[in-house]
């Protein structure tokens, strides 16, 4: 009875390890790399500012033609430089700024153009350029002033003495005039203060740089709304689709299997009972025909209801179901599962075929010698299964209709299907479920 | 002989009745739900009880974990657990205390009256009865078994059938030889399978089953 269950408990350890102290090492680490990127931002905005003029210009161009490479050209350009944007202020904020672009056609420059010009992330790319053009100098600008102004003045005499009279003579505006060398020395204490400024705003200018452009660049909520609206309709779709399929395929089973034989047992009795007083032993061959049809009934059934809901995942749920599943598995299968109890029934019903689907798929193609099912409940209550074997890797949802189906079912519950199978292996399907725990 | 039967759906309850009263059983209890059931074998200690897997009030495995539940208060209690489907993680369960008199078996086997009813007779007096379909399984599981693969397709049959719990006499009969040849192929399996060949015919059922049941590689690699 060796159980390779991994029990759960829901009061034990904290799903995510408390976080270290941050060190002032790394702290200024961080202002410094920020300030590094704050450069390159800046140059960014310059770009920037160019590029929305070429590209304002270049849009009244296009009625004369000279206009249209030059269009997409430079749209071209702004997408990739918004792009460089989304994905710096994905990784200030710790997740993805979606692009909010209509899926360009696979057509004519014609349709192309238009399809750009009327989506309105085009133009919400342009204010974002133009503003940028402002705010990054607010900000990146700010940051990189701060440090270059520390420096300055940290080492004003020195500067003060290398450079000819009347140049650096007037820190401050005409009104303070330096004379000496001894007098700059009072402006080195506003070298840390600039520092103490750049420490205490680098990081804030940051997020407030990555919050403008997540603002103008992300998706806005209406563009959000739709893209989930068309998403929803699709998986509604191929949902329904699915269980109409099935239905079909129930219903002809049921009709070529069980009900056939049911039939055949109903004729074998009555042509035994009028048999029944002449002749003893073509009844006794009847009822035995009898029964093997019950038996054979009996079976499809079975099979039957083991496709629309295991039983043994009606009795133990999900993980019960899966142990169950391994031990008749002929390839040596381990599972490990962290679940706090049973969870929706949906939810299981789900999870549960997905995960055969994705066993039978690797017990199929694989070749593999080992394979090993982990499946629990994430902290934010997403349900994560993964079927790792050591086969031969190459598997693809590109390929074949196994794990397609798979991606199929799971996006009716905003599931999601990742596939990490170099050739050569190993490989390991990653699912993963929303699960409003019950 | 004394029997008690947990079956929810009252058309097969009777069904079980009549067939046990018919071959000379007495149904001293009938009960339709898990704690009822739990209760009989109590105050009743039958000397084989007939339980369905599903059983109210919870409509999942309730008639198995009553089962395994009592035998712990009454270790070796004869119990037959009938299913619409038989399930391997099941059959362990039930034979994890290796005390024996347990039977696991599809409600279909019920059709077979004379083999079912010698069934529970064979369980009743401590003998272990699998369902075919759980040693067909258990062989599966275990195709890739270096040492089963030794041995002869005559070996294997016997090997099968022994799992299923049937006595010399009847893997002779279904086999067409004589007892004596299958002691002799029932003696080389066991020296093959490197187990120690005990006397008692229920004692040699366990080892087959456990020899089936032992860890594979798949519970050596698991970190549980």
């Amino acid at each position: 009875m060796n159980d390779s269950r991994e029990t759960f408990s829901p009061g034990g350890a904290s799903p995510t390890p408390e976080r270290p102290r941050p060190t002032l090492r790394s702290l200024l680490a961080l202002r410094v790399s920020l300030t590094g990127w704050s450069v390159v931002l800046l140059a960014g905005s310059i770009a920037g500012a160019a590029l929305a003029t070429l590209w304002i210009t270049s849009v009244p161009l296009i009625a004369l033609g000279a206009g249209i490479p030059l269009t997409l050209l430079a749209t071209a350009l702004i997408r990739w430089l918004a792009d460089l944007h989304r994905q710096w202020a994905a990784r200030r904020f710790g997740e993805s700024v979606a692009r909010p672009y209509l899926p360009t056609p696979d057509a004519g420059w014609p349709v192309r153009l238009w399809t750009i010009l009327r989506d309105p992330a085009t133009w919400r790319d342009w204010t974002w350029l133009v503003i940028n053009s402002l705010t990054g100098w607010l900000t990146s600008g700010l940051s990189v002033l701060l440090v270059i102004g520390g420096f300055v003045y940290l080492l004003y005499p020195l500067i003060y003495l290398l450079t000819p009279p009347q140049v650096f003579r007037t820190p401050l505006g005409e009104a303070f005039r330096l004379h000496s060398a001894g007098q700059s020395f009072a402006l080195v204490p506003l070298g840390p203060v600039c520092f103490l400024l750049w420490y205490a705003t680098v990081t804030r200018l940051a997020n407030l740089n990555a919050r403008v452009i997540r603002l103008l660049l992300g998706p806005t909520e209406q563009a959000r709304l739709r893209a989930r609206v068309r998403q929803l309709a699709t998986s509604r779709a191929e949902t329904v689709d699915t269980q109409a399929g099935e239905l079909r395929r129930i219903e002809r089973d049921l009709h070529d299997g069980a009900q056939a034989r049911l039939v055949s047992l109903g004729m074998s009795l009555g042509l035994a009972e009028q048999l029944l007083p002449e002749d003893q032993e073509a009844v006794r061959q009847l009822l035995a025909e009898a029964r093997d049809s019950a038996s054979g009934a009996l079976g499809e059934l079975r099979d039957l209801v083991r496709g629309i809901h295991p039983p043994v995942l009606a009795d133990r749920g999900l993980d019960g179901a899966l142990q169950a599943l391994a031990l008749a598995n002929p390839i040596p299968t381990t599972v490990v599962t962290r679940l706090p109890g049973r969870l929706p029934a949906p939810v299981e019903s789900a999870a549960y075929f997905a995960v055969t689907e994705a066993l039978s798929n690797a017990i199929k193609h694989a070749g593999a010698r080992h394979i090993r099912i982990t499946v629990e409940l994430g902290p934010a209550g997403e349900l994560t299964m993964r079927v790792a074997d050591d086969g031969r890797g190459g598997a693809s949802p590109h390929h074949g209709t196994g794990l397609r189906g798979i991606a199929r079912r799971l996006a009716a519950f905003d599931g999601t299907l990742a596939v990490d199978s170099p050739p050569g292996g190993p490989t390991e399907i990653r699912m993963s479920l929303p699960c409003a725990s019950s | 002989m004394r029997v008690v039967i947990a079956e929810d759906l009252a058309l097969l309850r009777e069904g079980l009745i009549r067939i046990l009263q018919t071959t000379g059983f007495e149904v001293i209890a009938s009960v339709d739900n898990g704690p009822a059931l739990t209760q009989a074998l109590m105050t009743h200690r039958p000397d084989v009880a007939i339980v369905d897997v599903r059983l109210p009030p919870t409509f999942t495995d309730e008639g198995l974990r009553a089962a395994i539940a009592v035998r712990k208060r009454i270790p070796g209690l004869p119990i037959v657990v009938l299913s619409q489907y038989v399930e391997q993680l099941y059959a362990r369960e039930l034979m994890s205390d290796r005390a024996g008199a347990v039977g696991y078996l599809l409600k279909d086997r019920v059709m077979d009256v004379g083999q079912f009813v010698a069934a529970v007779r064979q369980v009743a007096s401590g003998s272990t009865v699998m369902d075919p379909e759980v040693v067909s399984a258990l062989l599966t599981h275990r195709a890739t078994d270096p040492t089963l693969r030794t041995l002869s397709p005559r070996e294997h049959e016997v090997l099968t059938l022994m799992a299923e719990g049937r006595s010399n006499a009847a893997i002779a009969a279904r086999m067409f030889v004589t007892e004596k040849t299958v002691s002799k192929h029932i003696s080389t399996i066991f020296t093959k399978l490197d187990l120690g060949l005990s006397q008692s015919h229920h004692r040699r059922v366990l080892a087959v089953l456990a020899y089936l049941e032992k860890p594979t590689e798949t519970d050596k690699t698991a970190s549980g």
